[in-house]
């Protein structure tokens, strides 16, 4: 059977997927930030996860306003970058697993969550930036994903707890695949930032290391959490983090932490990374 | 039965909501427009005559032609549709950012290396006033 070994959350700001595309990853700016990702490469080298479930949201690439899905799984063999006004980011395509995709849509619709199915799709740096961060620039991705795309751009997204719940529905979905093959689920976005208006460039240092906490330890009372705390506290671009919840639902109640980040700044943004492994 | 905005009170912030998007909806479709290098080509030819081809607001339209970020949010605009904007005229997300903020981007980068915006002061309207960098 397949089986969720592990969870990788990690922020996907589109500057640092700019820094490694010229070459900058070596600069004093964001030499640290990258250092962070060192134990990160080559414990999932050591891992070789057949499958990533990797939720993301997208941002105004795939999806204009024409059509906002909340819950969006991509079912396609493949996903290529997207352009997202200043070319498409020199990186390989994304390699689908269409069975494991389309076994999980159906049966969390049958656990009553409505997703959204796409088969066609461009994946922009929500989704790329991570890769990146976890595999550096690999001729081609080591892995195969399956991209799940939250909205988090018109409020309201979805509440914490619908992310929470969502992940322990693709943790059954999962098992319940008759391949014997190893998944992970990634959380990304966040943490704290704001792009917009006179606010813009909150960080809030304190309040994303506690919520790293609970959502360690504590996932079904952070869960809990509304929208307006995350809003107010961690700014209006900081609601991103519900999405993490996805990948933390997926995993059991107790985890071992392999793997703790924090950085500030990437341009506008607090970069927070965390791995996760389950515990049996 | 008005909706619920728990989120009126966050000062410089406007939470791109339904009632946002609903009023933004063809100038964020004309962001949208601009990840076409065609588009591009002619927005920057005849911004005013490009604008037209738009069912835009004339507030929205001006907002636009001045490059007036703040404006163009109040009036519906989302950040990450404003990108392909701002990307067309080639600047970044930290540029625009500093403008909306009124600060030097020199400035707003400093802060940023300084650990960003505190919270403190930023959390409601009417808190005592806002202290930078932390």
């Amino acid at each position: 059977m397949a089986r969720i070994t592990a969870g990788v959350a990690t922020s996907h700001v589109p500057a640092i997927g700019a820094a490694l595309d010229n070459g900058r990853a070596a600069e004093p700016y964001w030499k640290p930030l990258f250092a962070g990702y060192d134990f990160s490469k080559d414990w999932i080298a050591r891992q070789k996860p057949d499958v990533a479930v990797l939720v993301y949201n997208d941002h105004a690439s795939a999806f204009s306003l024409d059509i906002v899905p909340t819950f969006a799984i991509g079912c396609a063999a493949s996903f290529q970058p997207a352009d997202e006004g200043w070319g498409p980011r020199p990186v390989p395509a994304v390699a689908g697993h269409p069975e494991l995709a389309s076994h999980i849509a159906q049966s969390v619709i049958q656990q009553d969550f409505d997703l959204t199915i796409v088969n066609r799709m461009d994946v922009d740096h929500g989704l790329t930036v991570p890769m990146s961060l976890m595999f550096g620039q690999p001729e081609r991705w080591p892995v195969r994903v399956i991209p799940l795309a939250v909205n988090v751009v018109l409020f309201p997204p979805p509440s914490g707890r619908r992310c929470f719940e969502l992940g322990k529905a693709i943790r059954r979905a999962v098992e319940s695949f008759d391949e014997d093959i190893n998944v992970q689920v990634w959380g990304t976005g966040g943490m704290s930032h704001q792009l917009q208006g006179p606010r813009a460039g909150l960080i809030n240092r304190e309040w994303d290391n506690r919520w790293l906490d609970r959502l360690i330890d504590d996932p079904e009372e952070l869960a809990k959490m509304p929208h307006i705390e995350y809003l107010r506290e961690a700014g209006s671009e900081g609601v991103e983090l519900v999405m993490w919840l996805i990948m933390r639902g997926a995993l059991d109640a107790r985890v071992r932490t392999m793997h703790r980040f924090y950085h500030v700044p990437a341009s506008n943004t607090a970069v927070g990374h965390i791995i996760l492994e389950n515990g049996q | 039965m008005s909706l619920e905005k728990p989120y009126s009170d966050i000062p410089g912030t406007v939470i791109f909501d339904a009632d946002q998007a609903r009023k933004g909806y063809h100038l964020n479709q004309f962001c949208m427009s601009l990840m076409k290098a065609d588009n591009r080509t002619r927005f920057k030819q005849d911004e005013r005559a490009y604008l037209d081809e738009w069912p835009m607001s004339e507030d929205q339209k001006r907002a636009v032609l001045t490059r007036d970020y703040n404006r163009m949010i109040e009036l519906g605009g989302n950040i990450y549709f404003l990108a392909k904007l701002f990307s067309t005229d080639g600047k970044s997300f930290q540029y625009t950012a500093a403008t909306m903020t009124g600060m030097t981007q020199e400035a707003y980068a400093t802060m940023m290396l300084n650990g960003g915006r505190s919270p403190e002061g930023n959390r409601r309207v009417g808190e005592a006033p806002a202290k930078e960098g932390k």
